[in-house]
């Protein structure tokens, strides 16, 4: 008996505007102080209308055709009503059966190095407005719940996919390629915590029995993921819960309600919620208040000259042009437009892709990291990291030097703020770094660590290459900056091969 | 000349000619509404103190010589389901009993443009559902040419106060007859223009695809005046329409050579009033003396305006006042177990019984299972009612009917039976499914002396054509100058 796991993901990210979708207030993210970015519009008050912000569309509408999706020629705005305290017209508006684009894919890589990718079906990607958020009381003291409306009216895009997932980790990388592929297009911040990107998981599992049938387990949604670790774990718990629930009931797909279950991530476990969204009949239909929505070839061709190079095509374009092995071009292009784009100034200036994508992946990174700042705060800016990898090819200094360097300018020195060029040379200068290639000075420095070492030079001679190491080691120590490659050329020379 | 039984063209004269002060006919209509209203009930509210004020500030600019806007100084009488700002507007529903919007209207910011002044807040059915103004949760309004008839509805509170002359000009809103079927039941002039073509920003929205605001006025010129005040495209407003706007005021006295009048036969069947029907005869017979041609036109899915008016507007009022739940204004009930019992008993109390009949109606039909068969196939309907009127215009430039079946009924008489009362806007409802304008003009009387109103439609956005087709037959009529007994002055 096999299992497979079906996973389908229904994705909801706040679109970058400066304004709310059917409003003009300011759609920032502003917890402290709740309800000062609302007017008439957002708080529904009788008698306002929306106006559709032209600038949400075209977001929208730039991101579906990055995920390829077909765009309608005509859409339109439905209304669908719940009650809810932080819903103030009693009604979202939303899209329904006319959604703006459908039929999309977005393509993951799957199963590590050399594991391929895989496409990842779209169903459909609309747009709504956010709704406000309710806050109630935590104390116990069991005072008034409260309603922030500041969110209400934010452009939001839901994303939905097919059910094409296989794996609590493919759910994950779609995330991850997904949140990739918006902060690329800059359509949205993606921010988890600030809830403009959220995320319910649609999970069952198909039983392929021994006697060749196969059973479907009820489909369920899990709510309130709130990061894409939550997501991971969250299935992982949700697959052994009905792989257990299947042996203990039986329950087949269509036998049961279609049930919502809350992740609870201090306890490990998804748990039941209240039945009452399947039991709602949404009451959909056309909002009168709003016109539909054609759109032109011309908005299309406006909107497609405005995309970028997809992080795919640019992982692909890296392994080409800089040489880079699949792991590294997805750590480099994984890690946000900034960074990849940081990578590639500096590989460009030092003319060494492998070398530059060492730096960036492992130094700077891992310097970013202990410092908690982005690429965009990182002191040593591109042209500066450039500029010493640069001097490694031409052989004016080492890479343990090189090293050194930098370690030199991140540190605490105010006279070297901003970092600059000239800040490298002030350093090999200070701390006399600059390769020797003198063989005059160093032949001098090479006869006496010869004669000093009577040992080695007898092990070298008798066949033992490693025997070199120790003397390259001792004349590196006694001229500092000396060129590791032609200390060891000459002193193999004067030692005659073995 | 008495300031009261003026028209607002003559007043604006006046006013222009500083023969009058906006002060002094302010004063006069304050003092004819305390005079009347008592017994008409047509206000639900009049700020006397912030009137006399507004007046003021106007008599001021004129005296410095600044430039006065249009109506310069006229009082305008509001319906109270236009949202003004510090005013409250309660849409004659206790669920916005103490509600007072934070911000004016489109159409309110374009009358203090004009230099109106806002001198009260008409009655009116709860949420404009209604046709007779007794769905009020606060009076009832009586019709001034018989106090124990209806005005009509729902925007009865504003036609009853330009019938009795305690304003010269009135707002209504007009979603199935709502400013027409008042305006024929109380002798005055009332406009429902091109829906679109006034914005609908701080309009309470009952039926947001049928709903317009329109004038009422003693006269077609007070209309045309008013309307050239309000009308014009709104950024805020969606499906308010970018059309060049006519001086309808200065336009309305050019007579129209060559009007064709349709008349539909669907029109003229059981059910309408005889006296009615004579006075629409013989007010074509008037438009023939002038030249007119009349023509019979068919308008076939015209009988089932009512039922697609019924499925359409209820669903959309179904949703429209979701938004009245307790939680962020209006009425909240005092005693509740949670939420959802927050909710119940809110709306319980909140609402009245029409209301609460429309919302159900609309929620059913709107419900899965149902949609397809009666919102879906309404909105197909409602498209072939246009359709008619499209084939209709392209033979006639208007089209003539009785505003309604009968004159005023009683108070009472139809409040058991709300089938009935829907029947009384038989004839007007058809232009709000097709979104064409109409106007309601004093006809004549019954032999009890209770008004009878011409309707007259045109094409999208004629409404020039209208008021000046309705000019042409009242300089040749003199309806339009009775007024009720129970007026003052
Ligand atoms: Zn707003």
């Amino acid at each position: 008996m096999t299992t497979t796991t079906i996973i389908g993901l229904e994705v909801h990210v706040q679109l970058l505007t400066n304004s709310k979708i059917f409003c003009g207030c300011s759609s920032a993210f502003n917890p402290h102080q709740p309800n000062v970015q609302t007017c008439p519009v957002c708080l529904g008050l009788p008698g306002s209308l929306p106006v559709m912000n032209r600038r949400a569309f075209e977001l929208a509408v730039k991101t579906a055709l990055a995920l390829n999706c077909d765009i309608a020629p005509f859409t339109k705005w439905d209304r669908k009503q719940y009650y809810y305290p932080d819903l103030p017209k009693g009604y979202q508006i939303s899209q329904y059966d006319l959604p703006f684009s459908d039929d999309g894919a977005l393509e993951i890589e799957v199963g590590g190095e050399g594991g391929g990718t895989r496409k990842i079906g779209i169903i459909r990607a609309h747009l709504e407005e956010d709704a406000g958020k309710n806050v109630h009381d935590e104390t116990g003291r069991g005072t008034d719940s409260q309603v922030d409306l500041n969110r209400a009216g934010t452009p939001l895009l839901e994303i939905v996919s097919q059910p094409d997932l296989r794996s609590p980790q493919e759910a994950k990388r779609y995330l991850e390629e997904l949140k990739l592929l918006l902060t690329y297009l800059n359509v949205s911040d993606c921010n988890m915590q600030e809830g403009s990107l959220r995320c319910d998981a649609n999970v069952n599992l198909h039983i392929h029995q021994d006697d060749g049938h196969k059973v479907a387990t009820p489909i369920v949604e899990i709510k309130n993921l709130n990061s894409f670790r939550n997501v991971e774990l969250a299935i992982e718990f949700e697959v052994k819960r009905q792989y257990e629930e299947w042996e203990k009931t039986g329950k087949k797909m269509g036998e049961v309600a279609k049930e919502t279950r809350g992740w609870d991530a201090a306890r490990g476990k998804t748990v039941p919620q209240r039945g009452k969204e399947e039991a709602s009949d949404y009451r959909y239909f056309p909002d009168p208040d709003l016109v539909p929505v054609t759109v032109s070839a011309e908005l299309l061709d406006s909107i497609r000259a405005t995309l970028c190079e997809f992080p795919a095509d640019r992982r692909e374009r890296f392994k080409g042009t800089y040489g880079l092995s699949d792991y590294d071009a997805r750590v480099t292009v994984d890690q946000g437009q900034a960074f990849a784009d940081y990578f590639e100034e500096v590989a460009g200036l030092c003319g060494d892709g492998k070398q530059a994508c060492n730096w960036v992946t492992q130094d700077v990174l891992r310097e970013m990291n202990e410092r908690n700042l982005s690429i965009g705060e990182f002191p040593i800016r591109a042209a500066v990291l450039g500029n010493l990898l640069e001097r490694i090819a031409k052989k004016q200094i080492t890479i343990k030097s090189a090293r050194e360097v930098f370690l030199e300018l991140l540190a605490e020195n105010p006279s070297r703020r901003p970092i600059s060029s000239a800040h490298i040379d002030q350093i090999i200068a200070e701390k006399g770094l600059a390769l020797v290639t003198d063989t005059g000075e160093l032949e001098g420095v090479i006869a006496e660590v010869v004669g000093k070492n009577p040992k080695a030079v007898a092990d070298f001679k008798a066949g033992k290459q490693a025997a070199v190491g120790a003397l390259i080691g001792q004349v590196m120590k006694a001229v500092k900056g000396a060129d590791p490659q032609t200390v060891r050329t000459m002193l193999v020379e004067k030692l005659g091969n073995p | 000349m008495s300031i009261l039984g003026a028209t607002a063209g003559e007043l604006v004269k006046r006013l222009d000619r500083g023969d009058v002060t906006s002060i002094d006919v302010t004063t006069a209509y304050l003092e004819a509404i305390a005079a009347a209203d008592g017994k008409v009930n047509a206000f639900l509210h009049v700020n006397r103190d912030k009137a006399l004020e507004q007046a003021r500030a106007i008599d001021e600019k004129r005296r410095r010589g600044q430039c006065v806007g249009a109506l310069g100084g006229l009082p305008v009488a509001i319906k109270d389901v236009i949202c003004t700002q510090g005013e409250p507007t309660t849409c004659g529903s206790r669920m916005l009993e103490r509600f007072v919007p934070p911000y004016d209207a489109h159409v309110i910011s374009r009358l203090r443009e004009a230099d109106a002044v806002l001198i009260g807040r008409t009655n009116m059915d709860e949420f404009a559902m209604g046709s007779s103004t007794e769905n009020s949760a606060y009076k009832t309004t009586s019709n001034p040419w018989d106090l124990t008839r209806t005005p009509g509805g729902s925007s009865g509170g504003s036609a009853a106060a330009v019938a009795a002359c305690m304003a010269p000009l009135a707002l209504g809103s007009d979603t199935g007859g709502s400013i027409r079927q008042p305006a024929g039941f109380c002798g005055v002039v009332g406009m429902k223009p091109t829906y679109g073509r006034v914005s609908r920003y701080g309009l309470v929205a009952y039926a947001s695809s049928l709903d317009q605001i329109g004038p009422f006025a003693n006269d077609v010129g007070g209309a045309a005046l008013l309307l050239e005040t309000i009308a014009g495209h709104d950024h805020r407003d969606s499906t308010s329409v970018a059309a060049a706007v006519p001086e309808y005021s200065r336009t309305v006295e050019e007579p129209l050579t060559g009007l064709r009048i349709g008349i539909a036969k669907e029109h003229f069947v059981s059910g309408l009033d005889q006296q009615v029907e004579a006075a629409i005869r013989n007010a074509l017979e008037v438009y023939r003396s002038l030249g007119a041609e009349i023509k019979e036109v068919s308008l076939p899915h015209s009988k089932y305006a009512v039922a697609v008016y019924y499925i359409v507007a209820p669903s959309e009022a179904s949703s429209n006042l979701a938004r009245y739940d307790g939680v962020h204004y209006g009425h909240r009930a005092a005693h509740f177990d949670n939420m959802i019992d927050m909710y119940c008993a809110s709306r319980a109390e909140g609402f009245g019984a029409e209301v609460k009949r429309r919302i159900m109606l609309g929620t059913y039909a709107l419900s899965a299972g149902y949609y397809d068969a009666y919102y879906l196939k309404a909105l197909k309907v409602r498209r072939l009612i246009r359709n008619d009127f499209d084939a209709a215009f392209r033979e006639v430039d208007v089209i003539a009917s009785p505003v309604a079946p009968t004159p005023a009924f009683k108070i009472g008489e139809l409040v058991n039976d709300p089938l009935a009362m829907y029947l009384s806007d038989i004839y007007t409802i058809s232009a709000n499914l097709a979104g064409l304008p109409g106007i309601s003009i004093p006809a004549g009387f019954s032999q009890t002396n209770l008004p009878i109103g011409l309707q007259l439609l045109a094409p999208p956005f004629e409404e020039e054509r209208l008021l000046r087709a309705a000019r042409m037959f009242e300089r040749e009529t003199d309806w339009h100058r009775r007024r009720p007994a129970s007026a003052p002055g």
